[in-house]
């Protein structure tokens, strides 16, 4: 059986899904930060799907485009999370409420 | 109607080619000049200011004598208006200068009479710290009056009518530190304010049923026809003459004019003898053919019939001048008793415009400025030799120990009086009486008798008290004739109060306000007597009657007489009949009340409901609003994707 269009958009739904979750329900912010990247990461695989089903490579363009922007965002993120953590000495978001009122 | 060509003859010409009546853009910007020089410049040293001052004023009276010789000696009128200044709709406004007989005449008596004041100021004033203020402030003040006498329409006029009482305010107010001084200031500008409330009505019908604001074309739209204001002929005068009653202090709005006194004695013989209280009168003439329509009002006021502005404005004038010449009776003080018989002189100007005489106004107010001008100058060399003693009956004997300004003084009250053939007030009076009687106002002719020999009476009084006796005080024994800057404006002041060169004045001004005016047969100097005997008899005699009660009771007095013989009526007099105690217990009240009234509604309803209010309520909501943020990322990142998920679900259903 040749998987179909459909069977990647459900395992699209999964990752991303499976995404949302981590970013509700972990408490730390590198996971959290992880599972972001699993969302977007599920993004990526639906448009690849798109574009190969559909012949056209407009989705694979943008595919790289989120790639990079990716690359670029992890390397904030992670530097911002390294600098809290030196701050704070903690990593989790309750205790990140200062901006509360 | 020749007048009337030789104007459009004007208007064809270009703007930029050079007329003689560019002269009066200059003679106007000298003083602007000369106090923006003082205010941001030389202001350190007093001696360039007045310097500057002087100078400019000067050179302004020889410009006005070269304009008088090239239009009032048989010239035509003319108008320039180079500048258009404001055109909003049917509203056009021009920066015009007016020059014909009426403006040339005033150019010299304000330019002259500003120069000698100014003259003798910086001997007055010697040494005074705030030196340069005061000549800045009477620069200011020539520029404005000079702006009034040349403007060419009505708003221009009423701007430069607000800069006179601005600087009215600053000269009377000079020794600020003095509060009566400050307070007197204050009184002069709120109290001219409500008369310009009244001419800007005015300004505003006038505009509104002629459709312009120019005294030509005004002129021409009621010349075309006269009915051109409707019911609204007398209102519009009314409103008009409002700005007349503050500037020219006339009753109820008089009560301004005596307390300025407390200004320098120089700028009571500037501003409140010669030319700011001209002003309305001036204004009165230049309007005239306002007053010439019709008597007419608006129909719910029928019963008033036809009375025009003229009649209420002719009562008005002769009731202030018996009301001033009867206080003057009882005041001491040597100021006061000059400001009430301007007051009374001012009265006697505007009767004449009510009966009909602009003519006669003007001829009055332009003898009247010489010689009051003269006579308040005489006072302050007075108060200056006894040391700011102001009270007459403190001074006496003053004629041996200031012969030159005995002498003038002298002169100014026979002007004043109105010595038959010698003075020039005599015909200036004389015009006045026989306009009442030509105007077919019988009551206010004898009125005008009256007070003339009221004005000799109290004149005399006064000259008798502080120049005549004994010496009643330690500082009259001790008086020195004042310097040579101050007694030669003295002289100067006195020659135009001598006849000789004003007789020929009221043909001048008569055929100003009627082309077909031909001078009468036998005028000259017995003039009078010749072709209105009724009225200089008349006048001649009210002079005898005056001088010989006031020989009678004050010669060799030394007291004064007459408190115990008028009684209740004395008292009156002496207190100024009570207007400023009527005036303090009914307006100001009334308008403290109004005063509180619309601070509570602005403190309560503008400032607590409205501003307050709207304020608090947009906070009190935005403190329950932010209850709702806990400060968890995971809260707001779970209410986002729900909220993306109810989108979706919304938009694809």
């Amino acid at each position: 059986m040749t998987p179909g269009l459909h069977h990647y958009l459900i395992v699209s739904g999964l990752l991303f899904s499976l995404g949302l979750f981590g970013v509700l329900a972990r408490r730390n912010l590198l996971v959290i930060f992880m599972s972001l990247e699993l969302m977007l990461n599920a993004a990526n695989l639906t448009l690849v799907a798109f574009s190969r089903f559909n012949n056209n490579l407009n989705g694979q363009v943008m595919v790289f485009f989120i790639i990079t922007v990716a690359a670029a965002e992890v390397a904030v993120g992670l530097a911002l999370i390294v600098a809290l953590y030196r701050k704070r000495q903690s990593a989790h978001v309750e205790d990140l409420t200062r901006l509360k009122y | 109607m020749d007048a009337h060509a030789a104007q459009h003859a004007i208007a064809a010409t270009p703007a930029f080619s050079s007329q003689p009546e560019d002269l009066a853009w200059f003679i106007l910007l000298l003083p602007l000049i000369a106090a923006a020089s003082i205010a941001f410049g030389v202001r350190r040293s007093s001696f360039l200011s007045s310097t500057l001052s002087i100078s400019a004023t000067v050179v302004a009276f020889f410009l006005s004598i070269a304009l008088f010789l090239a239009f009032g000696v048989g010239g035509y009128p003319a108008v320039t208006s180079p500048f258009n200044w404001i055109h909003v709709g049917g509203l056009q406004v021009d920066l015009g200068v007016t020059v014909d007989r009426l403006s040339v005449l005033m150019l010299l008596i304000v330019t002259g009479v500003s120069s000698l004041v100014q003259i003798y100021s910086t001997a007055y004033l010697k040494g005074d710290p705030g030196l340069s203020r005061y000549f800045g402030s009477i620069s200011l003040f020539t520029f404005s009056m000079l702006g009034i006498v040349l403007a060419d329409n009505l708003v221009m006029m009423f701007v430069f009518w607000e800069l006179v009482g601005v600087s009215s305010y600053l000269l009377i107010g000079f020794w600020f530190d003095k509060p009566s001084a400050a307070d007197a200031a204050k009184k002069a500008f709120l109290t001219n304010r409500l008369g310009d409330f009244g001419f800007m009505l005015g300004i505003l019908v006038v505009w509104s049923a002629t459709g312009s604001v120019q005294f030509t074309q005004i002129g021409n739209v009621l010349g075309g026809n006269p009915g051109a204001l409707g019911g609204l002929a007398s209102i519009a005068g009314l409103l008009i003459f409002c700005g007349a009653m503050g500037k020219s202090a006339q009753f109820p709005l008089h009560v301004w004019l005596p307390d300025a006194m407390e200004g320098p004695t120089p700028v009571s013989a500037l501003i409140h003898a010669a030319t700011m209280v001209a002003a309305g009168v001036y204004m009165l003439c230049r309007a005239f053919v306002l007053f010439q329509a019709p008597g007419a009002w608006p129909a719910h006021l029928w019963f008033l019939g036809n009375i025009s502005a003229l009649d209420i404005i002719a009562l008005i004038g002769g009731f202030t001048a018996l009301l001033a010449a009867l206080i003057a009776f009882q005041q001491d003080d040597i100021k006061r008793i000059l400001a009430y018989s301007t007051l009374s002189q001012l009265g006697y100007m505007v009767m004449a415009v009510g009966c009909g005489g602009p003519d006669a106004a003007m001829y009055h107010l332009t003898t009247h400025a010489g010689f009051k001008a003269l006579l308040f100058l005489g006072a302050g060399a007075v108060i200056h030799a006894c040391h700011h003693e102001q009270n007459i009956w403190k001074m006496g004997g003053l004629w041996k120990r200031l012969p030159i300004t005995f002498r003038t003084f002298v002169i100014g009250t026979a002007a004043l009086a109105g010595f038959p053939i010698l003075t020039s007030g005599f015909y200036s009076k004389d015009a006045i009486l026989v306009a009442a009687l030509d105007g077919g106002h019988p009551v206010l002719f004898g009125l005008g008798v009256l007070v003339a020999s009221f004005t000799t009476f109290y004149m005399l009084r006064l000259v008798i008290v502080a120049f005549f006796g004994p010496y009643r005080s330690e500082a009259a024994s001790h008086a020195h004739e004042a310097p040579i800057a101050m007694t030669w404006p003295l002289i100067t002041l006195a020659i135009p109060s001598i006849a000789v060169a004003w007789f020929g004045l009221g043909d001048y001004l008569s055929s100003h306000f009627n082309p077909h005016f031909h001078a009468h047969e036998g005028g000259g100097l017995f003039g009078p007597f010749n072709h209105a005997p009724l009225a200089a008899v008349f006048g001649s005699g009210a002079l005898l009657f005056g001088a010989t009660a006031a020989f009678g009771l004050y010669w060799g007095a030394d007291s004064d007489p007459l408190p115990a013989r008028l009684g209740l009526l004395g008292r009156a007099m002496r207190n100024r009949f009570y207007f400023d105690e009527i005036y303090e217990g009914i307006f100001v009240p009334m308008h403290d009340m109004l005063g509180r009234l619309f601070g509570a509604v602005d403190r309560w309803v503008v400032s607590g409901l409205g501003i307050r209010g709207t304020h608090g309520s947009v906070e009190l909501f935005g403190r329950a609003l932010r209850l709702l943020q806990t400060g968890n990322l995971q809260t707001y990142t779970f209410l986002f994707a729900a909220g993306v998920a109810v989108v979706v679900f919304v938009a694809t259903k």
